[in-house]
């Protein structure tokens, strides 16, 4: 799906696309760091960006209600419940702060995540 | 030192109370010393709403005394005891129990008693007047053994009189001298319409009679005779044709009086004795007596503001009236019976619905003089503005009262009113003010009533009120949206008709066919929410499991660090040793952080998500079941040990805590709902600051709703006494399914029945008198969820693939490390950011 600086990229292996329930999120542990990936079952999209929620300094952002904000999807932190773009990892309540994002890719069923090398 | 002026106050009704409190509110210099005479056995309460005495009030909840207020303000309260002479040379005041006291000013707040017409008979025993709580305490007990009772005058308080005999489950006459009922405000028309509705709930109307003689009855207490011949029998009779000023004391000094009674005061409410003052129903202005409290507490103001030397007078008062009579409206607007030369009159009769409007205009059409509605007063605010504000009529006045059928807006728009237009009368708040308090940020209708208080006395002025925010906030900017998200141009309650209606079960379904976009984490659980309440599937079902917040979706309260609190059930907080002792060895065992919590039961926090089935499964086998300390939905129901143990109790308050628990356990709701059981009126389970609060009396269970503590407490308003288990249980459903239905997303009870119309009084229409036609329904409603109810954990241990949901990671059993604790007071606790570098780098 998304393939951006292909050259410099780790593709891991994470689960089967089945293992993610519908339209919610799951966390994964990828090289020591943790990613939150979510499906939107609507696009069949797999989205991931970062697991830590750094207004609450605790790895849950995988946990959150995810929905739109007029065109932009976006994932809620269960804790102080600011947004963050599942695309780009930009939260839309301060400018200051994103969270890591990452390319996701799909195939045969699996999600692969990519790391930049 | 300049010594305080002492200011004496006979009498401690409404009226005298009011006006103490305005000397208090601008007593900060402590320039004014203020002492009391009040001859009954309380303090100033709500004499307007005695009759809800009957339907439930207590004496305490219509007490208008502030706790403290006495005592913070230094007022001497000399109670149970009358004034009875004052020596105005010497400027004293001396009491039947010997008290003297000297006064600088002197305030006369005697009221007015009943007059008892010299029919023979009148003093035989079960003859009462209504005046005062010992009045109704005293027909109350009669009551307990009659079956009949007559009221003697069909005016406005007899009418109330009546309606105490009605909630009293008697046979109730009201005996009228006059041609019709409310002869003084109402006209003919009017007045059988009234007579029609009072008669077709059971209430005997009797007009052009003539009490002649009270004798001993034959099935009855007594017999009453009528000057034409007939008769009727009773077992207790009310006298109220009307009440006299209570100028006794005045007349004893020498201080003018009227003809018929009434002590005479100017434009600054005082007397012939330029020391001594009138207020109230006592007060005779310009041949007028005031038998309302507003105007008595427009009196109470002026005579305050000379006393502080502020310029303010007394300039008579509109006698405008609205009230609702055995849940029949009635309003009357200034010259009712169009006694003024040339006027018009337009009336509306609807037979079958039972409404009779009748305006009355001047000569030409274009000025409100007058008004009476029974049956149906929604226009009562909008004509008192056009009368009071003296605003031109439209062209055709009748449009005023007709039935708006095509959707057309009557009357004449809050736009056109002056700012000192008064709004309520109750409170005395202009439109102004309200407009001052809307963009002071007073922004619904909750918010108004609050800095306000307008439309919390008779609630009369609603409507009025609700457009003037509305108006305001248009003019702001401030589009009024109540729609729950942008996903859904609807509220919550129209979400929850649609869901209902159309039996839709999926969130897909509901925003492809009502909604757009994705949703979001403010309709996603809202929906949630509504399919439990109305198909109460488990709510980890595929379909459902993205909608949930974090605490429903993992059954348990996150905390700061990411990790569950975990709260078994404890019905009642009832436990048996053997399973505290499990919550021990669970806590013990995975080392969780262990408290009591204010609801009776115990919270173990410091879960791990990968925890909660492991913890979960030790908790059921030993003979637990979640406890939805994590849902919106039903809480706790804490009680008292009860008449088991107590040796106060009256009735058994655990057991039906108990039984409360596990009959509504599970229910999801807008927000959580919080029971709790007394087993009597020492209240030792705090029942009044819940959602639902029950106490037991001699009599049977006292309901309470809508209580809250929290950020903003809330005493929770009676809503019946006396209940059988059954009825209480009924209620109850009532309440719960009614609330569930229309209240809005996160909106606990207290504020939900701020924002009713009608506020408790609708309630009972609703819940006890049905008026909704919905009884039967919610009780259906009820009855399938208390079917449906199923143990959330119990399901989901049982199950390996919603187990494999709790696994920290997609692909790794690891545990989270940043996840860290230290040790404080013997136990666990999260570890802060500079503890958690030290331990990293240890």
């Amino acid at each position: 799906m998304q393939t951006a600086q292909q050259e410099n990229i780790t593709w891991h292996d994470i689960c089967a696309i089945s293992e993610i329930p519908k339209d919610a999120g799951v966390a994964a542990l990828v090289e020591g760091q943790q990613i939150a990936l979510f499906s939107i079952a609507k696009t069949s999209q797999v989205f991931a960006i970062a697991n830590y929620d750094p207004f609450s300094e605790a790895n849950v952002l995988a946990r959150g209600i995810i929905g739109s904000i007029g065109e932009a999807l976006v994932v809620a932190s269960p804790i102080y419940k600011q947004h963050f773009d599942l695309t780009t990892g930009q939260c839309l309540e301060d400018e200051t702060v994103a969270v890591e994002s990452y390319p996701v890719r799909i195939d045969n069923d699996r999600v692969y995540i990519g790391l930049t090398v | 030192m300049r010594t305080k002026k002492k200011i004496v106050v006979i009498g401690n009704g409404m009226v005298g109370h009011k006006f103490m409190q305005a000397i208090a509110k601008e007593n900060n210099a402590n320039e004014f010393e203020l002492i009391t005479f009040c001859e009954e056995s309380r303090l100033a309460y709500d004499r307007v709403q005695l009759s809800s005495y009957f339907s439930g009030r207590t004496a305490e909840e219509l007490s208008l005394v502030e706790p403290g207020f006495y005592e913070d303000n230094d007022i001497t309260v000399h109670i149970g005891d009358r004034a009875n002479h004052i020596d105005r040379d010497k400027q004293v005041v001396t009491s039947e129990k010997g008290v003297s006291v000297e006064y600088d000013k002197l305030v006369l707040a005697t009221g007015s008693s009943p007059f008892v017409p010299p029919i023979p008979g009148h003093d035989r025993e079960n003859c009462f007047v209504y005046r005062t709580i010992d009045d109704l305490e005293k027909i109350s007990a009669a009551g307990k053994k009659a079956k009949s009772g007559a009221v003697i005058g069909g005016g406005l308080l007899g009418l109330e009189a009546a309606k105490a005999l009605k909630d009293m489950n008697l046979e109730t006459h009201v005996i009228q001298f006059s041609s019709r009922l409310m002869n003084m405000q109402i006209d003919e028309g009017g007045g059988s319409m009234l007579s029609e509705k009072m008669e077709e709930m059971g209430v005997r109307i009797h007009t052009n009679k003539n009490t002649s003689l009270i004798e001993e009855g034959k099935n009855a207490v007594h017999k009453l005779n009528f000057a034409d011949g007939e008769s009727i029998e009773a077992d207790i009779i009310l006298f109220s044709p009307g009440i006299r000023p209570r100028d006794e004391l005045a007349r004893e000094c020498s201080i003018e009086t009227g003809e018929r009674g009434g002590i005479v005061i100017n434009d600054q409410c005082q007397t012939s004795d330029e020391n001594i003052y009138a207020i109230g129903e006592c007060a005779l202005w310009e041949g007028m007596i005031y038998g309302l409290v507003a105007p008595g507490y427009n009196m109470a103001q002026v005579a305050a503001d000379q006393l502080i030397g502020k310029d303010n007078a007394f300039k008579g008062a509109d006698m405008s009236t609205k009230l609702k009579l055995m849940g029949v409206d009635v309003a009357s607007i200034g010259d009712a019976h169009a006694n003024t030369k040339g006027s018009k009159v337009f009336t509306y009769v609807n037979g079958p619905e039972q409404v009779y409007k009748k305006i009355v205009v001047n000569e030409d059409c274009t000025r409100l003089l007058g008004a009476v509605l029974i049956g149906d007063a929604n226009d009562y605010g909008n004509l008192l503005q056009l009368k009071l504000n003296d605003i031109a009529l439209p062209e055709t006045p009748d449009a005023l009262i007709l039935p708006q059928r095509d959707g057309a807006v009557a009357g004449i728009g809050v736009d056109a009113l002056p700012d000192t237009a008064q709004i309520c009368s109750c409170f005395d708040v202009s439109k102004g003010a309200l407009c001052t308090a809307v963009s002071d940020g007073a922004t619904t209708m909750a918010a108004i009533k609050e800095c306000t208080s307008a439309s919390t006395g008779c609630g009369g002025c609603t409507a009025l009120v609700g457009q003037v925010l509305n108006k305001e906030l248009e003019k702001m900017g401030v589009e009024v949206n109540t729609d729950l998200c942008e996903h859904f141009p609807y509220t919550r309650q129209d979400l929850y008709t649609l869901i209902r209606v159309n039996e839709i079960k999926s969130f897909d379904d509901l925003i492809e066919q009502h909604g757009s976009g994705h949703g979001c984490e403010i309709c996603k659980p809202t929906a949630a929410s509504i399919f439990a309440s109305c198909w109460n599937d488990y709510i980890l079902e595929e379909n459902h499991v993205g909608l949930q917040d974090t605490n429903d979706r993992y059954l348990g309260n996150i905390q700061k660090n990411g990790t569950y609190s975990i709260v078994p059930r404890i019905p009642g907080g009832e436990i048996t040793p053997d399973k505290l002792i499990v919550l021990g060895q669970v806590a013990k065992k995975y080392n969780l952080y262990t408290k009591i919590t204010g609801g009776q039961r115990v919270d173990l926090f410091g879960a791990r998500l990968e925890e909660l089935p492991d913890i979960w499964k030790e908790l059921i086998d030993a003979g637990f079941e979640t406890g939805h300390a994590y849902g919106k939905s039903l809480r706790t129901v804490k009680s008292c040990v009860g008449s088991t143990w107590c040796r106060y109790g009256v009735d058994d308050s655990v057991g039906t805590a108990i039984e409360l628990e596990n009959r509504y356990k599970g229910l999801r709701s807008p927000h959580k709902i919080k029971f709790a059981v007394s087993g009597c009126t020492r209240e030792c389970a705090e029942a009044q600051s819940k959602d639902v609060g029950i106490i037991a009396t001699e009599n049977g269970w006292n309901l309470y709703v809508c209580g809250n503590g929290g950020m903003k407490p809330r005493h929770a308003d009676l809503l019946a006494t006396d209940l059988d288990r059954e009825t209480l249980i009924k209620y109850i459903d009532r309440f719960l399914m009614f609330y569930v239905k229309t209240a809005d997303r996160l909106q606990r009870t207290a504020t939900w029945m701020n924002n009713l119309e009608g506020g408790l009084d609708y309630l009972r229409e609703v819940i006890i008198n049905d008026s909704l036609g919905l009884s039967a329904q919610l009780e259906k409603e009820m009855q399938s969820l208390i079917g449906t109810y199923q143990c959330e954990w119990k399901t989901t241990i049982e199950d390996p693939e919603k187990i494999k949901a709790f696994k920290p990671f997609v692909n790794a059993n690891t545990a989270d490390s940043n996840i860290v604790f230290v040790e404080e007071r013997a136990q666990i606790r999260p570890a802060n950011d500079d503890e958690r570098k030290q331990l990293a780098n240890a």
